[in-house]
């Protein structure tokens, strides 16, 4: 073997394990989730732990009901599907369809800024703006509650869902317009009936992705969501998203109590929960991808 | 033969200019309410002690406790009482763990300004937090839905508030829920029907401290035990303190040490 050949063999080997190190975190935190969360279950019924309504972790004696907590998660994230939806697809199909080049241009890479801005800023502005005006606005007794950590979440997940409904817009085949405007479809119509039902399940990854990221977020709605560990009846209430109860307590559990694994089987209700929208957009976009007629 | 002493000689030269004295490390974990006092009398100490490495780091009385009890840290920093459970997993790890007060925490409820109420008691704060009492006007106010702030139910500060206010009963499950004590005197601020309670230091023009039983929350009202929502702040040591340690602890309950605890809005010992 020349010496080329070999070193040719060790960067391969090199960047084969880089690669499967990735596999081996993924591994390694499912292994502590599982490890660290399910001792809860020795002391709490699991089905006193999904659907108690009480989440009082720190009294005597404690009551691990997280029903508000996973509800809130959900709620809020659905709330910022209704802001995250229309302005991310809207965004995609101006950018794709309508936008001169110069346009695309810019818009795009300022769409992609806004998911580079740190969450705490988003967090901040929550609190110290869009709070105060929903409370003026509204006539709440306060503005920290579900809409507010909605709209924000929903700004935030924008540019995921943006951009992936873009990608999956400018995958349809040029030869799928041309064929619709050779029947004399207008413009809209080949939007409409032609482009997005070609691009749809790629549009529902980004919508799912879009979701996985609201439902993941931490810092954003640890500040912005008021933080009661309550089943809301209204987008006014305050919620306590799982990521928030987690990020708030983790700190002040004693290491290895009860407290400490409920807050680990949290983690891996969220992570379970993210792992199948993850899931889903995979199947869903590997189905699109073989529909346009690109390699799986 | 000279050639190896001079070898040596150069050598010892060497590292006693890179060692110019043996530099003794602590590590102190901990409370966020202790923290910026154990971290301000860390600073003064070291500038006066330049060979003490006096590391400080937050993470919660629970994983400063945890922290002494595994012996990865000196120090530990707690806003409560070590609880027996811990005490007693500290024994079977071999440690013997002994409480130091180090300042006290008055805790103040604190409502808007533009709020008419100025005296709440005791039990009125706690039937207000624990949902018994929801609107202002049951305990003299206007007809307002009480908004209820509240610290995060693991903070220590929720802690001391739980046990000398609520006397243990749970807090209403609607509270809304702040991080720190700055968040809840910003929510409080900002918002016309709240009620709040934050740490003496936090006190501003922006929030109104109400009397609780009569007694107005300030440092001689609490270090003479007459404001009654007021707690000593710990830092625990596994065994008698001694080395760095015991200098650290000492200039902390040094009249030094106490006047910093003033300045930045504990009540000091002294």
């Amino acid at each position: 073997m020349s010496l080329f050949r070999l070193k040719e063999k060790i960067i391969q080997g090199v960047f084969t394990v880089l690669a499967f190190s990735s596999l081996l975190f993924l591994v390694g935190i499912i292994f502590v989730l599982f490890k660290e969360g399910l001792p809860i279950f020795k002391d709490v019924k699991i089905s006193d732990f999904l659907f108690g309504r009480f989440w009082y972790p720190t009294y005597e004696p404690p009551e691990f009901g997280v029903l508000p907590l996973i509800v809130g998660s959900f709620y809020v994230s659905l709330g910022a599907m209704f802001v995250c939806v229309p302005l991310g697809i809207g965004s995609a199909l101006y950018i794709n369809e309508m936008a001169s080049y110069k346009q695309k241009a810019i818009l795009k890479p300022l769409i992609e800024i806004l998911a580079s801005v740190p969450s705490i800023i988003y967090g901040f502005f929550a609190m110290a703006i869009l709070a105060p005006f929903l409370q003026k606005t509204f006539n709440i007794p306060i503005g920290l509650c579900t809409l507010n950590a909605s709209i924000i979440l929903g700004v935030m997940a924008t540019p995921t869902v943006c951009s992936l409904a873009e990608d999956a817009l400018s995958y349809v085949p040029r030869s799928f317009r041309e064929a619709s405007f050779a029947v004399g479809a207008t413009r809209w119509q080949t939007l409409i009936k032609v482009v997005i039902p070609a691009a749809g399940s790629g549009i529902s990854t980004a919508v799912i992705l879009g979701m996985s990221r609201a439902i993941g977020e931490t810092m954003t709605v640890l500040m912005a969501a008021g933080g009661a560990a309550i089943i809301p009846t209204s987008i006014f209430d305050p919620v306590r998203p799982m990521t928030a109860a987690i990020a708030a307590e983790m700190g002040e559990a004693p290491v290895g109590g009860d407290h400490y694994h409920a807050l680990f089987a949290i983690a891996l209700a969220l992570f379970l929960i993210t792992f199948f929208f993850n899931i889903l957009a995979e199947i869903i976009s590997r189905r699109f991808r073989i529909k346009l007629g690109l390699s799986g | 033969m000279k050639t190896l002493n001079k070898i040596l000689l150069t050598g010892l030269a060497v590292l006693s200019i890179a060692m110019p004295a043996f530099a003794e490390k602590i590590v102190v974990t901990g409370s966020t309410t202790v923290l910026p006092l154990s971290q301000k009398a860390a600073e003064v100490f070291m500038q006066n002690n330049p060979n003490a490495d006096i590391s400080i780091r937050g993470g919660g009385s629970g994983v400063g406790i945890a922290s002494i009890i595994d012996g990865s840290c000196d120090i530990a920093n707690s806003s409560r009482p070590i609880r027996d459970v811990e005490l007693q997993k500290g024994a079977s790890n071999g440690r013997d763990i002994k409480a130091h007060i180090v300042a006290m925490d008055g805790i103040a409820i604190v409502v808007h300004p533009s709020n008419g109420i100025s005296a709440l008691t005791k039990s009125q704060v706690r039937d207000i937090y624990t949902g018994k009492i929801s609107n202002w006007s049951q305990v003299g106010g206007k007809n307002e839905k009480i908004v209820a702030i509240s610290r995060d139910t693991s903070s220590g500060t929720f802690e001391a508030f739980m046990e000398l206010v609520l006397d243990k009963q749970k807090v209403r499950p609607d509270a809304i829920m702040q991080a720190s004590n700055q968040a809840i005197a910003t929510t409080v601020a900002r918002t016309p029907n709240a009620i709040g309670y934050v740490g003496l230091g936090f006190l501003s023009g922006d929030i109104k401290a109400v009397t609780i039983d009569g007694v107005m929350p300030s440092k001689e009202t609490v270090l003479l035990g007459k404001y009654k929502v007021g707690r000593p702040l710990f830092m625990y040591t596994n065994g008698a303190p001694k080395g760095l340690a015991k200098d650290y602890l000492d200039f902390i309950k040094s009249a030094q040490g106490q006047s910093i605890a003033d300045e930045l809005g504990y009540v000091g010992l002294k």
